[in-house]
């Protein structure tokens, strides 16, 4: 029988084990040296905020895998010897496998800053950072000011996560508005708004230069270098964007780049080794995506699209519409298909934007400008369905159709006030080519 | 190693960020009303009696709501789940136990020692400690001394409208969650506390004559019906319903309970699912929704508790309609048994007990900070089980999932107060069709992803079990879903 083995348990890896569960018989093996069962990484956020404690974050019961029969074991992987197909653990302990998936997932970005490992300075990914995050910043006593490096999801995660203890939060920003490489500035504007309302120190347009040691190794201030201003703290989380975890890899004969190098099929170089999730770089570019996309969703749906490959069904990964989530402290956002903030946004792209006056609702339509066919929406504090825009956008619809059946797409709760008509108002009023 | 993972026995939050002043104040107001309660029954005479029930109730309600502001307006609109789980009160930590002991004790003696709360212990069965303390408002109501049963109907009444509205504080950005809440609160205050109190007062029920006979009782809250009204077709109750100076009301009230079980309550069920009844009006309900909102976590979402479950609630669904059954057998045969067994004392008695006073008051609220606050309404409610057969297999009801948006965090799980794992739905992408959901909704309020909205829609594609979840290629999804 096949001995399957996936290296790493976040989303990518099980599912990956769980569609080649359904699909065949082969011996499963999923190694972690993180956790001993799958949890949501998203979720470990509402474990320190008290929301839940880490076992909810286990979307499986810990018999689960007993029952599916597939093995869990717990170790790092130091090398792969892909000639005798054999793992060589930390331990020494030796493992050999007929297929190896590396589902390996990301690390937090450190940029070569002076201090940044000093204790006290981590970022935010793993089970362990969650441990010695709770360690420097068990509350406002022993942590009195956070200072927060990047601009990205995790870092306004984090922001918010500390401020759950009423830790002073400094919250320092490459970018002159929130997220604007992403986001469109009418929204990134709108994020800096409530990322104030929530007592968060934002500072934008500012870099950091160093992080200052105290007398035991500890950080205990950053410098800015624009302004050679010392911003003393106890912690200083660093959330400037992750990349793949695969260092372990480097001598091993598979080819990397950023990530581990694989074709549409993800396979690699190397003949039954696979890469999935953060981790898998593509060599051929899918349509407009990214080659390296680190999002939960996409994960997902590599494990899904990989197992039908080992199972016999040899499969090109092809995502489908692309979609996103996120939370900004109170406020939703979701995304469907392609909306540009400042990078990369092609010259036709044309936008449509209507703001809520109590600012934290909003919504941006992507929509090309000679063709008028709808691109993308990014909404924020409103619901929309998945399943709408997924079909709206592959049959491609037009901006003004969109606009104009906006109230099948809302997704909100029952009783809550709906502002399809407003958009609708506001949208006729303006002429359509102004982005 | 993180602290935040283990149970907290103590009673100070280790990542306490304490309470302000203002927030102080609220406490100890509402914590002197209840003490007032305590001062009472512990016998300690009261010259006015109706000025310290009113002083007491309403330190009660100001305190309250005096902490809920502070606590909630302070913060942005948006779910206030921080610290949750680190808090001795929310996490079975010692606060928790101690209210779980004193809750429970409080129904012991309720169900079957009313005398020690003072319920006719003095001289010639004068009411004493604290049933005497609500005599006022009972004379007031109907011009008769409180029973131990007015005593909680008005306790529990108070505890729907402090609690609901702290309740509506914290959940005041979601308008299904404060419109059904300011339901829950006028159809516990006025259908099951002040229209039966204001019908007693009217001498239309629970009334002695003119030559000292009484005349009976009947349950005159419009909404609990049977089955989990489990006595309605007790004959002492259908008798009551048709005393003849209690007309039109008793008829009224005997024809509406039919209709509302054996009518109403599947066409309803039918368009919008039970959460009209259990987390709109229901009694129950409208307790666990607000003064057990504190507690909803800590129902167990294993799948062994669900199995449990389903042997439990519709074990008791069997055994009220065996009871009934016999209980009308005898009603209409004029027989005290059936098949040879007394029924009262081998159906009606054993129901009453276990069912109606054990597991609904001391466990179903006595355990609220242990099991949850929904124990009763999962594990025993035969109204829930019934409307559950409907929610199941014919209503339009369901918790539509949003695509493939689920990241899987579990928020919606740890917060069914009905220990449905809803996660194990929402990350396959397939709606939630659960005979227990009660449609509180607060799953779809702490999705941070906007993943779960409950709707009632065409049962076409109510149920729609998927293996590859929205998002991925459409090829694969069509070869894989179409199995």
């Amino acid at each position: 029988m096949q001995h399957i083995v996936i290296i790493g348990n976040g989303i990518s890896g099980v599912t990956a084990a769980r569609h080649i569960r359904k699909l065949s018989d082969y011996k499963i093996t999923i190694i972690s040296a993180e956790t001993d069962y799958f949890f949501s990484r998203t979720a470990l956020m509402y474990v320190y905020m008290g929301h839940m404690k880490f076992e909810h974050t286990q979307a499986y019961e810990n018999w689960f895998w007993k029952k599916n029969n597939i093995d869990l074991k717990k170790g790092f992987v130091q090398t792969v010897n892909h000639n005798s197909k054999e793992l060589l653990f930390s331990t020494g302990e030796k493992m050999s496998y007929d297929k190896l998936i590396f589902a390996v997932g990301s690390k937090p970005n450190k940029f070569g800053w002076p201090g940044q490992d000093l204790e006290g300075v981590q970022g935010l990914y793993s089970k362990q950072d969650l441990d010695t995050l709770e360690q420097h910043t068990p509350n406002n006593k022993i942590c009195k000011r956070a200072v927060i490096v990047g601009g990205g999801l995790i870092g306004i995660e984090l922001a918010e996560m500390l401020r759950s203890r009423n830790i002073p939060v400094t919250f320092l920003i490459r970018e002159e508005s929130f997220w604007d490489v992403v986001l469109p500035e009418g929204e990134s504007e709108m994020i800096n708004q409530h990322i104030k309302k929530h007592h968060i120190d934002l500072k934008l347009g500012l870099n950091l230069k160093e992080i200052l040691s105290d007398e035991n190794g500890k950080a205990r201030a950053v410098v800015i270098e624009e302004t050679g201003e010392e911003i003393p703290c106890n912690f200083v989380g660093l959330t400037a964007g992750v990349s793949p975890n695969i260092s372990f890899l480097k001598d091993s004969g598979i080819e990397l780049g950023k990530g581990i190098k694989v074709n549409r099929f993800l396979e690699t170089n190397i003949k039954d080794i696979y890469a999935i999730g953060d981790c898998a770089e593509q060599i051929e570019p899918i349509r407009n995506r990214r080659p390296i996309e680190a999002v939960w969703y996409t994960g997902r749906m590599m494990g899904e699209t990989l197992a039908q490959t080992i199972c016999g069904n040899r499969l090109k990964y092809k995502p489908g519409i692309w979609f996103n989530s996120a939370k900004f402290l109170d406020i939703e956002y979701q995304t469907y298909g392609w909306v540009h903030g400042k990078v990369g946004r092609p010259e036709y792209e044309a936008h449509f934007h209507w703001k809520h006056q109590d600012n934290t609702k909003c919504i941006t339509l992507a929509y090309h400008k000679e063709t008028k066919e709808f691109l993308g929406i990014n909404t924020f504090g409103i619901r929309m369905r998945h399943e709408v825009f997924n079909s709206w956008l592959s049959e491609k619809q037009d901006v003004e159709y969109v606009i104009n059946h906006l109230a099948e797409a809302n997704f909100d709760p029952e009783f809550f006030k709906k502002y399809e008509t407003e958009i609708r108002k506001v949208f006729s009023n303006k002429p359509l080519t102004v982005s | 190693m993180s602290t935040s993972n283990q149970q907290s026995y103590a009673i100070s939050n280790p990542h306490s960020i304490g309470l302000d002043a203002i927030q102080k104040a609220g406490m100890l107001l509402a914590l002197t009303g209840v003490a007032i309660l305590f001062v009472a029954w512990f016998g300690i005479h009261v010259p006015k009696p109706e000025w310290f029930l009113a002083a007491s109730l309403g330190m009660m309600v100001l305190g309250v709501f005096i902490y809920s502001r502070r606590t909630y307006l302070i913060h942005p609109e948006g779910i206030k789940n921080n610290h949750v789980w680190f808090n001795s009160l929310s996490n079975r930590g010692v606060l928790g136990w101690f209210l779980a002991i004193i809750l429970t004790g409080f129904y012991i003696l309720l169900y079957w020692y009313p005398h020690v709360l003072g319920y006719q212990s003095g001289e010639n069965g004068v009411n004493q400690g604290l049933i005497a303390l609500f005599d006022p408002l009972s004379i007031f109501f109907k011009g008769t001394h409180a029973s131990q049963w007015f005593v909680y109907g008005t306790l529990y009444t108070v505890l729907i409208i402090t609690l609901g509205i702290k309740f509506i504080y914290k959940y005041r950005h979601n308008r299904y969650q404060v419109i059904r809440t300011l339901v829950v609160m006028i159809s516990q205050t006025f259908l099951a506390y002040l229209i039966p109190e204001i019908l007693a007062g009217l001498n239309y029920n629970d009334t002695t004559n003119s030559q000292g006979e009484y005349l009976g009782w009947y349950d005159t809250d419009l909404k609990n019906t049977w089955p989990l009204d489990y006595d309605f077709f007790n004959s002492w109750h259908l008798d009551a319903m048709q005393v003849e100076s209690y007309q039109p009301i008793g008829m009224f009230y005997l024809v509406w309970g039919i209709i509302f079980f054996l009518v109403l309550t599947p066409i309803i069920t039918y368009f919008v699912g039970k959460r009209w009844y259990c987390s709109w009006v229901c009694g129950c309900g409208g307790l666990a929704e607000t003064t057990g909102d504190a507690f909803r976590h800590l129902s167990s979402k294993k799948l062994s508790a669900w199995k449990l479950e389903r042997w439990l609630i519709h074990g008791i669904m069997v055994f009220v309609f065996i009871m009934t059954a016999a209980t009308l057998y005898g009603y209409f045969t004029n027989s005290s048994t059936v098949l040879g067994l007394s029924i009262y004392e081998y159906f009606q008695k054993p129901y009453g007990f276990l069912i109606g006073a054990a597991f609904s008051g001391v466990i179903g609220v006595g355990f609220y900070p242990l099991l949850g606050n929904r124990v009763w309404c999962r594990f025993g409610c035969p109204m829930a089980g019934y409307m559950g057969l409907f929610q199941r297999f014919k209503s339009r009801f369901r918790i539509t999932t949003n695509g493939g948006q689920c990241i899987s965090c579990g928020n919606c799980s740890t917060y069914c107060e009905m220990g449905i794992d809803v996660r194990a739905y929402a990350q396959k992408g397939e709606n939630i069709v659960r005979s227990s959901c009660v449609g509180c909704g607060i799953c779809s309020a702490v999705c941070p992803r906007g993943v779960l909205k409950l709707e009632n829609d065409s049962e076409k594609g109510r149920i729609n079990p998927t293996e590859i979840v929205l998002g991925n290629d459409v090829d694969l999804m069509k070869l894989v879903n179409k199995k």
